[in-house]
């Protein structure tokens, strides 16, 4: 069979098979609702709370996008600023690492007292994207062909051309590939952030729709949320992937397809 | 090595280089660059040819000694350079690679143009000015590294065994194209080799190195006027292939080991 259509049939396969499979254990079981809903009820719970899911939806994109924009910005700039200055980067990278190990649920709940609920969802969000740009295009900047370094050197290039013109063009692969994982950090760190400010109540996200629908043990409720908060994730990975095919399809070897 | 004829572009005198690891690349390496010769620094693989290459460049500082250029130091402004690897920036087309020494001197893309096509020409790539590195051979390649070294007309080439990396019809093409650019341009050249045959065939003047430590230990002069695919199979070409052999291998057992 064609390759490509191999890798679409035969997880849609697996799909439906674990889909027949649930839906059969509920039935033959009759499994009641608030314990596990069936396939079939999570979808008609699905469109019955459209409206709510979906202004739910995209208040959580909207916060993993900025979440994610200024995970890009803030990584790459602080990326270009360690490797233009050996002292900055000895006094701020240990700081970005202990930022990354902290586990995001424990900081969560502080951030929600200091600062504004959506802004401390933001936070949550840029805290966890923001380290794979950053360690990414340190290394992406770090890799430039030594050859070509001299060869900058040579013609009188200066430390600007240099960047520009050589280390940040170097570090655009490693670059994607931390913005691709960080797109999916971002929903986590902002999922993370509902969550935790779910009891507080003013939330709006999908994840707060989930922690809600937990407490009036409306169970075909949160898998409906859950199925779209997946959905999110896919979404923005595919799209993210695009863009780094897109980027680097002309030169990049990650973009090449070879024919054996 | 005190030779008539006008002064030498640039000069190395009693030049040593000892990397950080205490290793003694160079030592009393004494060396003239003619102008409008091809030299070839000539010795086996770890001999210093490239250290000393990059110390005439100015990529890396003597530990001893002197670099002199006729000029002032300014000329190394007219250099031009060629690594063993093409050294291409995979991310921009052969246009682009080609334009990168005018444009770190400020040049603007539209009005460097007919300068890099003409030296596109040159090397034969006029029909790939769009593609992407990763879509030429190893050969093109090359010519597209040799384009960049070339479009700013400098006064020096150095080549750093530009075509140890090929296959040999590619580099007795790549031979014979580089003999008429030297002869059309008029430009000196400094060309780093291991093979005998190759510096044969490509030289005016030939300087032996023994290894560890590199310093001179032999020069031939190649003196002939008919350099082209015939000049290959000649008497003539075994003759001087056979002088720089014997000159080769009494270097290796001039050097502690080899
Ligand atoms: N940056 C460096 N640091 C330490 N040793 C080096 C460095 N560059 C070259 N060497 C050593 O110096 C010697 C001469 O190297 P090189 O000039 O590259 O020789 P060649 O080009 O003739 O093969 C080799 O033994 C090599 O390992
Ligand atoms: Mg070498």
């Amino acid at each position: 069979m064609n390759e490509r259509v191999l890798r679409i049939v035969a997880p849609a396969c697996v799909l439906a098979l674990g889909v027949v499979l649930w839906d059969f254990i509920v039935r033959i079981n009759s499994i009641p609702p608030y314990i596990l809903p069936s396939p079939g009820l999570v979808l008609s719970t699905l469109v019955a709370d459209w409206p709510i899911l979906w202004s739910s939806l995209l208040a959580t994109l909207e916060t993993t996008i900025e979440g994610l924009a200024l995970a890009v910005v803030g990584g790459i700039g602080l990326a270009m600023l360690f490797n233009q200055s050996r002292l900055i980067e000895h006094s701020l990278y240990p700081y970005a690492v202990i930022l990354q190990v902290t586990p995001v649920v424990a900081v969560a709940p502080l951030l929600l007292i200091y600062l504004p609920q959506q802004a401390a969802v933001l936070a949550c969000a840029w805290i966890v994207a923001f380290f794979p740009v950053l360690a990414n295009t340190t290394l992406g900047l770090n890799s430039v062909d030594h050859n070509l370094a001299d060869l900058f050197r040579l013609y009188g290039a200066s430390r600007r051309q240099v960047l520009w013109e050589l280390k940040l063009p170097a570090a655009l692969p490693q670059m994607l590939a931390g913005i691709r994982i960080a797109g999916g950090l971002s929903l986590i760190g902002a999922v993370v952030a509902e969550i935790a400010a779910g009891s507080a109540g003013a939330g709006s996200g999908l994840a707060y729709r989930i922690a809600e629908s937990g407490y009036r043990l409306n169970i075909p409720r949160m898998f409906a949320a859950l199925l779209l908060l997946s959905f999110a994730g896919i979404a923005i990975f595919a799209l993210l992937s695009w863009l780094t095919h897109f980027a680097l399809r002309r030169w990049h070897e990650s973009a090449l397809t070879r024919e054996s | 090595m005190a030779s008539s004829g006008p002064a030498p572009i640039v000069s190395l005198r009693g030049v040593g280089k000892v990397f950080g690891n205490g290793l003694r690349a160079l030592d009393g390496l004494d060396l003239d660059v003619r102008e409008g010769e091809f030299l070839s620094l000539l010795g086996p693989s770890g001999c210093g040819k490239s250290t000393a290459l990059r110390i005439i460049a100015g990529l890396s500082e003597p530990s001893q000694g002197t670099v002199t250029w006729r000029d002032g130091a300014d000329a190394r402004r007219g250099i031009g350079f060629v690594f063993q690897e093409p050294t291409l920036m995979p991310w921009t087309t052969v246009f682009g690679n080609v334009f990168l020494p005018l444009k770190l001197a400020g040049a603007d893309r539209a009005a460097a143009a007919p300068r890099i096509m003409e030296t596109l020409s040159r090397v034969g790539l006029t029909d790939f000015a769009e593609a992407y590195p990763r879509e030429l051979s190893g050969g093109m390649r090359m010519r597209v590294s040799i384009a960049r070294a070339l479009v700013t007309a400098p006064r020096i080439l150095l080549m750093d065994e530009p075509f140890a990396a090929l296959d040999e019809i590619t580099r007795f093409k790549l031979n014979d194209d580089l003999v008429s650019l030297w002869r059309e341009l008029r430009m000196t050249v400094v060309f780093v080799t291991h093979s005998g045959f190759e510096s044969v065939f490509l030289s005016s003047r030939i300087v032996v190195m023994t290894p560890r430590p590199g310093r001179v230990s032999n020069e031939l002069v190649i003196d002939t006027p008919n350099r082209d695919a015939k000049f290959r199979t000649s008497a003539e070409y075994a003759g001087y292939c056979r002088v720089t052999s014997e000159a080769l291998h009494a270097a290796m057992g001039a050097g502690a080991a080899a």
